[in-house]
């Protein structure tokens, strides 16, 4: 076990020292979300009413959270595309480290790095009007990081079994579209809103859509209710999944 | 330093119903003693890498057995990896790395102490012709340089075996000369045993002590350099007669000479065969005077690597590798 931590401790620190050389890609992954917040929120703010909430912010901001969370942790598999071409993934491999360490070393680096993006993103809601409560944003940033880990990991998982961008691209793309959409990222899906009933029912087999939801009203101040136990649950379960994943493909041999 | 028995790797290829099972190794039997530098020949495809990555636990073999550096690699892989070092062509740092910050890394893998792992880390750059690289990227190094790197990555916990995947592909001739050099001086200095795999014979030639012949997933010949081309192809005799009239009182009197294999003529020429012609030249000259055949001109040919591996099997390993 000290061997594990020992090990998990180099890769990360490895991956921190590239991460902090390069400190610019902090920001392009905030770019996304940060210009949906100026170019779209505005348009939400007259909305709000509608959407059974006193502040626009307060209800935009965790849905972006979200994406954040995905999306930033859904691509980090290409720098181990990256690496395996340049022959570190090998040369890591030929070393008596443990394979799982190997993995989380990585994992814990793209889980830091969203948390420094998630700080700054919460920073500018507020500066632009966002509301809330400020222990319920630690907490909806802390189920944020759990999501990022369980789409970090799937996604190093994937890239070290295809080994290749020209898979990874559209793979990667094609689950996470729909999965933005229909977790209700941009505007809640729920029949108070006005959604369809059709739309609805499948966005509920989204398990996002109730990280959402559950980051909402952590945000809001609101009494905690089910929707939040749910949420936490359901990105605590992804989390485990997708690490117990990305564990198996890096324990198996050729990989 | 390495026992392998019967090593065999299947692959599965195909999907469905056109799914089918490819032997890349079939049943490799090789050893290779403490101290020695062997290389591993192979055309593209023969197994070679597949043998490599098996030998330094990368890939699980599907049956046999290897024991390497004293532990069997499929039982005991944590034990193989302390043990050896393991230079891939692809390289092995990042290329916007600093590379002392990637030996650090890559040596406290091996639960080496920091200040350990920069001492010795230091001192291979100095040996190995690194000097102030570093601080520097492996982008902006040279070809050689990099090469370089991988070894110095490959040496930074005192393996007493270390492999090399085509060490010197891609490199300029004078950056080849010097690696060979470094190669040499690992195991004359440090008593490192080397396993290589190489597309270039007059880098086998050069470099190793013995060579393995790999094709079609067997070993196809183990031996010196020097053995392998003297038992397989054996050396060329070109007699150039001063009166083409005694051609054949000539023929018989080279066949009858000890260790000459065959004789033929070939226009002017007279072309004799053998095994050694450092040994039956002086005879040979001696027993064509006596007969009073006088010579125009002699040459003797050695067989190239490449004559040998082209008569094992029946492939040019130049062609492969252009």
């Amino acid at each position: 076990m000290n061997g594990f931590w020992h090990d998990t401790g180099i890769v990360f620190s490895r991956h921190m020292r590239r991460s902090l050389r390069n400190p610019l890609w902090v920001f392009i992954g905030l770019a996304q979300p940060l210009i949906y917040l100026f170019l779209f929120g505005p348009l939400l703010e007259p909305l709000a009413g509608a959407l059974g909430t006193s502040n626009a912010y307060t209800l935009f901001v965790p849905g972006l959270l979200v994406q954040l969370g995905i999306f930033g942790s859904l691509f980090v598999g290409f720098d181990l595309v990256a690496e395996w071409r340049a022959g570190v993934i090998e040369s890591e491999r030929v070393t008596p480290a443990n394979r799982t360490s190997l993995l989380l070393g990585r994992i814990l680096r793209d889980v830091l790095v969203l948390a420094v993006q998630g700080v700054i993103l919460i920073g500018v809601g507020f500066a632009i009007g966002m509301r809330g409560s400020l222990p319920g944003m630690l907490f909806g940033l802390a189920i944020t990081l759990l999501l990022g880990a369980a789409c970090a990991s799937t996604s190093n998982a994937i890239a070290l079994s295809t080994k290749s961008e020209d898979v990874l691209a559209p793979l990667l793309n094609s689950i996470a579209l729909p999965v933005l959409l229909l977790s209700g990222i941009l505007l809640p899906i729920s029949l108070a809103t006005g959604a369809p009933q059709w739309l609805v029912t499948v966005s509920d087999i989204i398990p996002t859509k109730h990280i959402v939801d559950a980051i909402r009203i952590v945000f809001s101040g609101a009494d905690y209710s089910l929707t939040v136990l749910w949420g936490s649950l359901w990105a605590a379960v992804l989390a485990a999944a997708g690490i117990w994943f990305g564990t198996r493909t890096f324990r198996r041999e050729n990989a | 330093m390495i026992h392998a028995r019967g090593l065999s790797r299947a692959f599965q290829t195909g999907r469905g119903r056109s799914r089918s099972e490819v032997l890349a190794v079939a049943g490799v039997d090789l050893d290779v003693a403490e101290g020695e530098i062997v290389g591993f020949l192979g055309p593209n495809g023969a197994g070679k890498t597949t043998t490599l990555r098996m030998l330094t636990t990368l890939l699980r073999p599907s049956s046999g057995s290897a024991a390497v550096a004293g532990f069997d690699v499929a039982r005991q892989p944590v034990e193989v990896r302390r043990r050896i070092g393991y230079v891939s062509q692809s390289g092995s740092t990042s290329p916007e790395s600093p590379a002392g910050e990637e030996v650090l890394a890559h040596g406290r893998l091996y639960g080496l102490d920091r200040r350990r792992v920069e001492a010795r880390g230091r001192e291979l750059f100095e040996q190995l012709d690194l000097h102030g690289m570093w601080t520097r990227r492996s982008r902006d190094m040279s070809g050689g340089q990099r090469r370089r790197l991988d070894i110095a990555m490959g040496l930074v916990h005192d393996p007493g075996l270390v492999f090399l995947d085509e060490p010197t592909t891609g490199l300029d001739p004078q950056a080849r000369a010097n690696l060979w050099e470094h190669i040499r001086a690992l195991r004359d200095e440090r008593g490192v045993t080397v396993f290589l795999t190489t597309h270039y014979l007059d880098e086998a030639d050069a470099l190793c002590d013995r060579v393995l012949v790999i094709d079609h997933g067997r070993i196809v010949a183990d031996g010196t350099p020097e053995a392998l081309k003297a038992q397989l192809s054996g050396d060329l005799i070109e007699l150039e007669l001063a009166d083409r009239g005694s051609t054949p009182l000539a023929l018989a009197v080279a066949a009858a000479v000890a260790g000459i294999g065959s004789a033929e003529q070939d226009g002017p020429l007279l072309r004799l065969r053998t095994p050694r012609a450092g040994r039956v030249v002086p005879e040979l000259v001696r027993a064509l005077d006596a007969q009073g055949i006088g010579l125009a001109g002699i040459e003797v040919r050695r067989p190239t690597l490449d004559d040998v591996f082209l008569e094992l099997t029946g492939r040019s390993l130049r062609e492969e590798a252009a």
